[in-house]
């Protein structure tokens, strides 16, 4: 079956719109989807905007092996203080893994979706990923089943993931040309020889387009994560984008390079530049005209539980789900039930149409705000928040443009323990660093803000407001716009000054 | 004749899955190669199995000690940079 190509549909010319300008009255990035899609992914935390509000996902961590290396990523996955992919604190078993599961699902009836991720890549450890499989799907109906890979044993298991009615497959795929394949993989292993350079990256290259192919023939859907790495593949990811929406991916993620010192990674030690979130967003916004574009992962590690954005793995560690008894029959009643009531709120989300900004003039520059905000409204305390969501405002509405983290991922050397590795920004403080994330923005909306930070950040050229605590996101968002645009400070005019 | 496995390993299974003569076992701290069944893989394959996966530099060692991925020979990371990281070691 050949999926439709996303913007040759009628939607496509509103897609482009959407994604240049802003656009008000689109729900999210699946609005345009073709129907039968959308009504696959719409309930996805993992690919739906609104949906992950609501719905959780768990991973299990069943998959250590791995057959590739990637220069962003160290197979040293035990500190329980990052959060990132390949990370994770507890290896388990098919069967330790099935326990967890109907656990969480159980304790988490909004837990829908779950992933197999790592730490290693899944189809590398074919026995242990799909007996997982096998059970859940006979044991837990109704959870939905996903898995990601780095593609390079893809085809050979087309089948059996098709067998597993597993309907979601990410494939990581940074590169489409060797030569920039060679900078992101030093060694792939391969028909039992561990290939280096240009050839390793030239056989996964083929495996993953392949791969995809073949899914995508098969009418399993296939969303393509790439990882933006600044003077490697930023400006190729333009060209990759274009390639994996022919072939038919149906979402194309673009996250941020992890690269710290600390990790151990080639990257991190090469100090090699992550991406800024002007930069993430300037290349999304430069793909999201090809295909449906992905702005709200979180890059959960590979045994995350719970909604996007928290985890709740430390409920559910091997000593504790070992003393859990579960009634997954009792539970599924349970679950479906919330479910129903969950569906329920999003199909009226869906019929309302988000904020448009009638009445401020046309040529009003739009203006960037950062939300510390928690189930659709803006509910955390500016020194509490551990990420901000960052809409934009403009004449044609607001729209979610991504998440930014406040806490890097580490705790520092202290919670790593490789005392002799150097801790980067250590001498930074965290207020300092929150207020560098928020760069770019004109407004922080939370609901409270202490002195300290008011002031510094007023300082920074960005105005904190709390007046807005418990309200809708994306009306909070336009009311403050309307406040700005009064003044008539968005005006080309009024705004000389600022750009000479 | 047989491999064996140092404290650097990451216990990730990796190897387990490719060895043709499932002489990789699980133990503490990390995994261990049973000396009478590995066979370096001679007769089986080119290259041995555990060492060609290993992602790990320095994790696989011969009989006489030393590094079938010495440092950097993974990465690709300058021996300067693993020294400077505390990374680096001259023989198991």
């Amino acid at each position: 079956m050949e999926l439709p190509v996303i913007s040759n549909t009628a939607a496509a010319a509103e897609s482009g719109g959407c994604a240049s300008s802003g656009c008000g009255t689109a729900p999210d990035a699946l609005s345009h989807l073709p129907d039968h899609i959308r009504a696959k992914v719409q309930d996805h935390p993992c690919y739906s905007e609104e949906a992950h509000h609501y719905f959780a996902r768990m991973h299990v961590a069943v998959a250590p092996a791995c057959n590739i290396q990637c220069n962003y990523c160290n197979r040293k996955y035990d500190c329980s203080n990052e959060s990132r992919p390949g990370v994770v604190s507890e290896l388990l078993t098919p069967d330790q893994a099935i326990k967890k599961v109907l656990a969480v699902a159980a304790e988490i009836p909004q837990m829908t979706v779950l992933g197999i991720a790592g730490p290693g890549d899944p189809l590398a450890n074919p026995g242990r990923t799909f007996e997982t499989f096998e059970q859940l799907s006979a044991r837990a109906p109704d959870i939905k089943l996903c898995v990601s890979t780095n593609g390079l044993t893809l085809p050979q298991y087309v089948d059996e993931i098709a067998k597993h009615n597993i309907d979601h497959v990410t494939i990581t795929i940074n590169c489409v040309d060797p030569e920039v394949g060679a900078k992101i993989y030093p060694w792939i292993f391969w028909e039992n020889k561990r290939i280096f350079g240009i050839e390793g990256a030239r056989i996964l290259i083929e495996q993953q387009q392949k791969g995809l192919q073949m899914l995508t023939d098969r009418g399993i859907l296939v969303k393509v994560n790439s990882v933006l790495i600044p003077g490697v593949n930023d400006e190729h990811l333009k060209e990759v984008s274009k390639i994996v929406k022919a072939k038919g991916a149906f979402l194309h993620n673009v996250m941020p390079l992890i690269a710290e010192a600390e990790h151990g990674t080639y990257y991190g030690i090469m100090e090699q530049p992550e991406p800024t979130p002007e930069m993430l967003q300037d290349l999304q916004d430069a793909c999201a005209g090809d295909m449906a574009m992905m702005r709200h992962c979180r890059q959960c590690r590979a045994d995350a539980v719970g909604l996007l954005g928290e985890d709740r793995g430390d409920e559910f560690t091997l000593d504790k789900i070992d003393v859990m008894e579960v009634d997954y029959e009792a539970a599924m009643v349970r679950r479906k039930v919330v479910h129903d009531e969950i569906l329920e709120k999003l199909d009226a989300q869906r019929g309302v149409v988000k904020p448009k900004a009638t009445g401020i003039p046309e040529g009003s520059r739009p203006v960037l705000m950062a939300v510390a905000g928690k189930n659709g409204v803006v509910a955390e305390h500016f020194g509490h928040a551990k990420e901000f969501l960052i809409y934009e405002a403009s004449p044609e509405g607001v729209r979610f443009i991504s998440h930014r983290k406040t806490e890097l991922y580490c705790g520092g050397m202290d919670a790593c323990g490789d005392g002799d590795m150097v801790d980067a920004g250590a001498t930074e403080s965290l207020l300092d660093r929150n207020i560098r994330v928020l760069e770019g923005c004109e407004v922080v909306l939370c609901s409270k803000v202490g002195y300290e930070p008011w002031a510094k950040l007023e300082a920074a050229g960005i105005a904190p407001n709390g007046e807005h605590a418990m309200e809708p996101i994306e009306e909070a968002v336009m009311a403050v716009y309307k406040e700005i645009a009064a003044t008539g400070k968005l005006l080309p005019q009024a705004d000389t000054l600022k750009v000479a | 004749m047989a491999l064996q496995i140092t404290e650097s390993c990451v216990n990730c299974w990796a190897c387990v899955d490719v060895c043709p003569n499932d002489a990789i076992y699980e133990d503490k701290p990390h995994f261990l190669i049973d000396d009478a069944k590995c066979t370096e893989c001679l007769g089986d394959h080119a290259d041995a199995q555990c060492a060609a996966i290993c992602p790990i530099e320095m994790a696989i060692v011969n009989e006489l000690g030393e590094f079938l991925n010495p440092p950097g020979s993974l990465t690709g990371i300058p021996i300067e940079k693993l020294k400077q990281f505390g990374l680096w070691k001259d023989a198991a």
